[in-house]
């Protein structure tokens, strides 16, 4: 009999020859060397009222199981304007899923269920996202076509996204470089996925139609550290607009990955910009692992096209076989690869082997719940070894074959032969091209087959929209500061680098320069109060800091001759109690106006006693004490630094005198 | 007439031939705003003459606005011929023939750039590359009798459909489709109501309310469905079949004398006033909902009466209508006029001389309800009795176009006005039912609790 392979010495040894390296190790000569390329897709969320095409409102969401009514559809392929269908299409059709929308009348009406055609579109987001395009000094359209863009995962009930290009080209500039943009479009925001079991998908249309942009740069970032940078710098420069939603996926990021020899694979649905670096990196090397698996493949397979994988239905009871199939499983099939051996358990991602490329599809194409599939190179494979030999003989396997054996119903066989047959194929080519959703740990599973052009159709419902001249001088004339500008901002006025995230994802630059402007406030002092006061303030309450008041704060502090130290006390109370007026604050700190001469007359007696009566010996503990005593009378009276100097003085010289 | 290509007019079509490019180029274009590239598609006629439409690689269309080129250059040339997959549709033994008669409307549709919106295509191999689902249910043949939008449906339409249904079953046909807009669907399912008597086959029209170049389409299912209840359905009549609910679920039948189109949009806009349907309809068959329906039968015995009268109006009342409206139409030698009157069956005051002139004329006048459900019932009020005196005559529950198309249709015959009321008020196929069953009129309102927890757990 064959010796049978190590799992794990294969998986060891193929990630080496992939020559994997750990993210913490990966220097910029790594993705030279890999030709990393990665290209960058965000989605923003505009703030409007109302959805993108129907007046629903946005920005309300359902809980899951909160709903109105339930309504059922499914989804077909269709052609696109250049009459070809689309791939990923075609596969969404094989999947026959059955689609299930979950609908609150507060927010949708017709329209969400696609039982309307569209209203205009939303004047407020057209103005927002031209705003945003002139941000990215991009060419505006003459004239606004919507198109559909085609989605067979049913999370738009229409089968399609409407969506528009506002403005193409323009680029943004990095610390080292500038990336350019390919295009910024206006588009409906898709439903909320609730479950996606079996044949059964659920989603909620709460988020369906709400207006967001998607901006697209050019593959042109060259490291995960670069792909990071101009995310956050997409980001910032929607923020100062004020016009964009903030809050969890209000903004997603989609990232496009490619390698030397790879192709260009889609991330999706990431929703923090500090993930992407780890899986940008980790997709690198899943390209290149694929790469390394094909060259052995082609080694040893020499007319990979006349390849084929070989099926039958076992005789065997699903329970029989002691593995967790899905419940609905009636029948196991097993399909022989030939000359595949050392490819299930070849590396592909970190603790991932290529029979979970295979697995992700069962379970996306064929409906096949996980764990769907036992196989020849799995770590514990003599536990079925019943299987193998039955596999093995009704097969007639040779050495050198590799098997995979799964369970399903019967209308789902068929497809699921195909699944394994078609991927298996796609092997030999390298990297097939996908989208893959994001994993918390950096992995990336398979979502669907990447869709090309040909799934945009022009949208016979509505008209198309001129963007004249005047509208984009008036936008233009009221457009926010430029980023670049914030940014050297922000270094002139030496903040520190860790509080300009904080600021510029909040858009809290206009408010810092106003105040900074207004009251001759110190800019590091205004900066750091946001950054760092107000923000480990609202860490701790949970709740909001109105924003919009800080402008007053400043005004009323200098009305009544304050200083402005005094307003860090005063932030947990407003953040409690958003609609208070500001004297009251003061009430409730208890804090009086005090003449300053008074307060520095009594730095004598408290240094008097806490050298005498409480007997503190050390210096810096003997100011502290002192200056707790005073800090309550003294705060937004004086100085702090003033009367931190006095007693200092008074203690030293008093210490003097003791000797 | 101004000079077009491809949509092109004006001040567009002067650039574009300035710079010496053509529809479905690659152009290059330099524009104040910046530069653009991609191919130059059509435009919508109805669209204006500033703009040039382009197609960027990434497959989005965008307008240039012409004022602001200042040069284009022609890189390649790539036209689309926007085809669906053309199949042979396959013969399976055992499985009924069925016929689809083409209309024109939104069954099976393509792009069509000179309007921007779609026009029907129509094979059965289109057909059968567009929903092959169709091959597991009969054996499919088609015939294109005309290709005209739902609202230009008429008389000429009505005839022809009725003369190819006869032929049809002459040749032993076990059923008809007949795709069809859905706007004036329950028009033409009255007028062949009357024209086709006695059937032995099942006469289904359908439509679809989106078209089938959007993904969630419900014409590929009406189809199917369709084609359930003409190839393996047991009522032989004339019927709509829509979906039941907006999910894609069932499809009611609907008899063609008692339906309506009740929404502008939604998928489940066809209802049965004042009754109920006969029937729901799945893949799996039909499920009759009531049996007083007329079975099918393996003769070929159909009558075919194509009859209609072009001289015919609806009259829609409303408060101060004034004399002149029923004046114009005597004027006009309208032959008959269908009232859809207030309430039971009324009208004001101010217009009853003119319908005396217009009774005197020898027009033939009924009256029905505007508010669709119900009967007309003339004897409560004085103003009822009046009209009756004056010669309307009430036609019990006729929904207002069903009594059109009869009116019509029975003009189409005999001008002798006895003879008219004879055929108006003797039933044909339910468009006047003895009685109102007291589940036919069902219009829940949303809000009210009992309601709203059945459509959170039924689908509508």
């Amino acid at each position: 009999m064959q010796k049978e392979i190590n799992a794990d010495q294969n998986y060891q040894k193929t990630l080496i020859e992939t020559g994997w390296v750990c993210f913490e190790e990966a220097t910029a000569e790594t993705y030279k060397h890999l030709g990393f390329k990665s290209g960058l897709e965000i989605h923003q969320q505009l703030q409007t009222r109302e959805k993108l095409f129907c007046h629903c409102p946005t920005g309300i969401y359902q809980d899951f199981d909160d709903y109105d009514a339930e309504i059922v559809r499914h989804m077909r392929p269709t052609l696109s304007e250049l009459g070809e269908y689309d791939g990923t299409a075609l596969m969404e059709f094989k999947t026959r899923k059955e689609v299930i929308y979950r609908i609150k009348n507060r927010t949708a009406c017709t329209y969400e269920v696609d039982d309307t055609p569209p209203f205009p579109l939303n004047r407020q987001a057209l103005e927002i996202a031209i705003e945003i395009s002139l941000l990215l000094k991009q060419y505006i359209v003459g004239e606004v076509h919507i198109t559909r863009k085609q989605y067979l995962d049913g999370s738009i009930p229409t089968g399609f996204q409407r969506t528009a290009i506002i403005g193409i080209e323009g680029a943004i500039p990095l610390k080292n470089k500038p990336i350019r943009l390919i295009q910024l479009s206006l588009e409906e925001d898709s439903c909320r996925e609730v479950s996606d079991i079996g044949h059964r998908r659920i989603y909620t249309t709460d988020r369906l139609g709400m207006p967001l942009i998607e901006m697209v740069t050019y593959p042109e970032m060259l490291t995960p550290a670069e792909v990071a940078e101009a995310a956050h710098y997409l980001r910032f420069l929607a923020r100062s607009t004020g016009k964009v939603r903030t809050g969890i996926g209000a903004a997603r990021e989609d990232v496009n990955v490619s390698i030397t020899g790879g192709t260009r694979i889609e991330i999706k649905g990431v929703s923090h910009i500090r993930e992407i670096p780890l899986l940008v990196h980790v997709e690198a090397f899943r390209q290149k692992a694929l790469l390394t698996m094909r060259e052995k493949l082609v080694a040893v397979i020499s007319d990979p096209k006349s390849w084929q994988t070989r099926s039958c239905i076992l005789d065997l009871d699903v329970k029989a076989v002691a593995y967790p199939f899905p419940e609905s499983s009636q029948k196991l099939v097993a399909v022989l690869l030939p000359k595949f051996k050392g490819i299930l358990s070849h590396f592909t991602q970190p603790g991932k082997d290529f029979s979970s490329e295979l697995s992700d599809r069962l379970k996306v194409i064929s409906c096949l719940e996980k764990p769907n599939l036992i196989h020849s190179e799995m770590a514990n494979v003599e536990e079925f070894d019943h299987l193998a030999k039955l596999i093995k003989s009704r097969l007639k396997a040779e050495p050198g074959d590799a098997w995979i054996c799964f369970a399903g119903p019967d209308e789902d066989i068929p497809t699921a032969i195909e699944t394994i047959q078609e991927r298996c194929q796609l092997a030999f080519e390298g990297v097939p091209r996908e989208t893959r959703k994001s994993l918390a740990d950096g992995n990336t599973l398979f979502e669907r087959v990447l869709p090309g052009a040909d799934r945009m159709y022009p949208d016979t419902d509505s008209a198309p929209i001129p963007v004249p001249e005047e509208d984009i001088e008036q936008i233009r004339n009221s457009l926010p500061v430029d980023l670049p500008f914030r940014l050297a901002q922000l270094k002139e006025w030496q903040v520190p680098q860790d509080c300009w995230t904080y600021l510029l994802r909040n858009n809290l630059m206009p408010v810092a320069e106003q105040i900074v402007n207004d009251f001759e406030v110190e800019p590091l002092f205004v900066c750091t109060l946001l950054a760092q006061n107000i923000k480990g303030r609202m860490r701790l309450k949970k709740k909001p800091f109105p924003f919009s008041k800080l402008v007053d704060i400043f005004a009323f502090l200098k009305d009544n001759n304050i200083k402005w130290e005094l307003i860090k006390e005063m932030i947990p109370i407003i953040i409690d109690n958003p609609k208070i007026d500001f004297q009251s604050i003061l009430n409730l700190l208890s804090w009086k106006k005090e003449i300053s001469s008074d307060l520095f007359s009594a730095v004598p007696y408290f240094t008097k006693s806490v050298l005498k009566d409480c007997r503190i010996d050390c210096k810096t503990s003997a100011i502290s004490w002192v200056m707790g005593k005073l800090r309550p009378r003294a705060l937004g009276n004086v100085d702090m630094q003033e009367i931190f100097n006095a007693i200092e003085k008074q203690i030293t010289t008093q210490e003097k005198k003791n000797d | 007439m101004t000079e077009s290509i491809q949509g092109y007019k004006g001040k567009a079509l002067e650039v574009i031939k300035k710079f010496h490019v053509r529809v479905w180029s690659d152009a290059l274009i330099k524009s104040t705003r910046g530069e653009f590239q991609g191919i130059i598609l059509p435009r919508s006629e109805n669209d204006d003459q500033f703009h040039i439409v382009l197609k960027l690689a990434t497959g989005y269309n965008v307008g240039i606005d012409v004022h602001t080129i200042t040069e284009m250059t022609e890189i390649g040339y790539k036209e689309a011929h926007y085809k669906i997959p053309e199949k042979e549709f396959p013969f399976t033994p055992g499985l009924p023939k069925v016929k689809l008669l083409g209309t024109g409307g939104t069954i099976a549709s393509r792009l069509d750039y000179r309007t921007g919106a779609v026009i029907p295509a129509f094979s059965p191999g289109e057909l059968y590359g567009a929903v092959p689902e169709l091959a597991q249910i009969c054996n499919l043949d088609t015939e294109k009798v005309f290709a005209v939008f739902s609202e230009n449906m008429g008389p000429m339409q009505y005839k022809k459909l009725a003369v190819a249904i006869g032929e049809e079953i002459e040749k032993g046909i076990k059923g008809i489709i007949i795709g069809h807009g859905t706007d004036t669907l329950h028009h033409t399912a009255a007028a062949l109501t009357f024209m086709c008597q006695n059937l032995p086959i099942p006469v289904i029209l359908v439509g679809s309310q989106r078209s089938s170049d959007r993904p969630s389409s419900d014409a590929a299912l009406n189809l199917m469905h369709a084609a359930t209840a003409a190839g393996h359905g047991d009522i032989a009549e004339v019927m709509i079949c829509m979906f039941g609910p907006t999910s894609d679920e069932y499809a009611l039948l609907h008899r063609g004398t008692r339906v309506r189109k009740m929404h502008s949009s939604y998928r489940s806009t066809f209802r049965t006033i004042g009754d109920i349907p006969l029937a729901t309809v799945t893949r799996q068959g039909v499920q009759a909902i009531r049996n007083d329906y007329n079975p099918r039968r393996n003769d070929h015995q159909v009558k075919i009466l194509p009859y209609f009268h072009d001289k015919v109006s609806i009259v829609y009342y409303y408060p101060n209508m004034q004399p002149d409206i029923i004046d114009s139409l005597v004027d006009n030698g309208y032959k008959g006029i269908v009232i859809a009157g207030t309430g039971l069956g009324h009208v004001n005051k101010l217009i009853y001389p003119a319908i005396r002139r217009a009774a005197a004329a020898g027009v033939a006048i009924y009256m029905t309800v505007q508010t669709l459900w119900g009967f007309v019932h003339m004897f409560v009020y004085d103003t009822g009795r009046d009209l009756m005196a004056m010669g309307i005559v009430p036609a019990e529950n006729m929904l207002p176009e069903v009594a059109f198309i009869k009116l019509s249709w029975a003009l189409g015959q005999t001008s002798d006005l006895e003879e008219i009321k004879k055929i108006m008020l003797t039933p044909i196929s339910g468009e006047i039912t003895k009685g109102e069953p007291y589940n036919g009129y069902l219009i829940y309102q949303g809000g009210i609790p009992e309601v709203e927890e059945f459509i959170r757990k039924v689908h509508k």
